[in-house]
């Protein structure tokens, strides 16, 4: 009953503000609506018994990447009203594709079947989250059963470590750094140096 | 309703109660209050001068580089929740290939460590 109640709260809040982040005429506040969206989907996982996944949710997706599509909002300098203008022009077509890309993924759903060769060997099955807890589960499999994938994720970030220095970093010439082992490592006879000087004249 | 589902039953609760508190703390003060805006009251303060500018001014890319690169060290995290917990199942292979995977990443770590993408000038 609770589960039921709450399951229709997240979800109505879940779809309500993903309409706002769509239309909200401020982009700062689409990002924090999808906040809100990220919140009540993270609810939703804890009701289907996926943890794991919803604290995951409000970890990388709320703490990071709601951050990182806040500093793209920040970056870019987009006039979004202007971009904006004509959204109620485009809206019967862009909610037609919407309809057809939905009736596809229906019928795509509807029949959708696991060839029984691949279901009896590859996958493992899911425990029930009576017995064993969700984070459990993962960790017994992904790091063995899943070797390959785990470190091709491994993989997955370095390359994206590396991607986005190389993109983005640049080394400013001209600027001046702190550098507290050459600062100690002076000394008077290398850094001062004294010098007679005539009357009269300058150096 | 399944057991663990119980747990969290004080933590809807809590949500719940932080709802309402916080709906009563703005409601209260967008309906008791008395609201007279005019331009001066409304206008961004600034500390004795007239505000010139917009508050939202573009932001250096490299605010974008340390975000990205959080969410990477993010992600690394993640993986080693469920590795921690389930360790005593796993065995010297997962052990293993938990370390692979974080020597993997060092490597990226010691990349930016020596190309200065983690210093701020």
């Amino acid at each position: 009953m609770i589960e039921a109640l709450a399951f229709y709260i997240f979800s109505s809040i879940a779809v309500a503000a993903a309409f706002m982040v769509i239309s909200a005429r401020n982009p700062v506040h689409s990002v924090l609506f999808l906040i809100l969206t990220f919140f009540n989907v993270a609810g939703m996982f804890v009701i289907l018994g996926a943890e794991f996944l919803a604290m995951i949710l409000v970890v990388v997706y709320v703490g990071a990447v709601a951050v990182l599509f806040m500093f793209v909002v920040m970056m870019l300098d987009i006039n979004f009203v202007e971009l904006r203008q004509g959204f109620l022009n485009y809206l019967p077509i862009g909610s037609l594709i919407g309809l057809v890309m939905l009736i596809e993924l229906a019928t795509l759903f509807g029949s959708w079947v696991v060839t029984p060769v691949i279901a009896n060997r590859g996958l493992m099955p899911t425990p029930s989250p009576d017995i064993t807890t969700n984070t459990h589960a993962l960790g017994n499999i992904v790091y063995t059963h899943y070797v390959y994938l785990f470190q091709a994720a491994g993989m997955i970030l370095l390359v994206a470590m590396i991607g986005a220095i190389v993109l983005t970093h640049r080394n400013r010439p001209g600027v001046k750094k702190q550098d507290i082992g050459r600062q100690l490592n002076r000394n008077p006879a290398n850094s001062v140096e004294i010098r007679k000087v005539e009357i009269g004249k300058g150096i | 309703m399944q057991a663990f589902l119980a747990e969290y039953l004080p933590i809807l609760i809590f949500i719940g109660i932080a709802t309402i508190f916080s709906g009563i703390a703005v409601g209260a003060s967008l309906f008791i209050a008395p609201q007279r805006p005019d331009v001066e009251k409304t206008s961004a303060y600034e500390c004795g001068f007239e505000a010139f500018g917009d508050a939202r001014h573009k932001f250096d890319v490299r605010f974008y580089l340390v975000a990205i690169l959080f969410i990477i060290f993010d992600l690394e995290v993640a993986f080693l929740f469920p590795w921690a917990i389930s360790l005593g199942n796993i065995g010297a292979f997962g052990f293993w290939s938990m370390m692979i995977f974080l020597g993997i990443l060092t490597i990226g770590f010691v990349y930016e460590w020596r190309k200065g993408a983690l210093e701020w000038e």
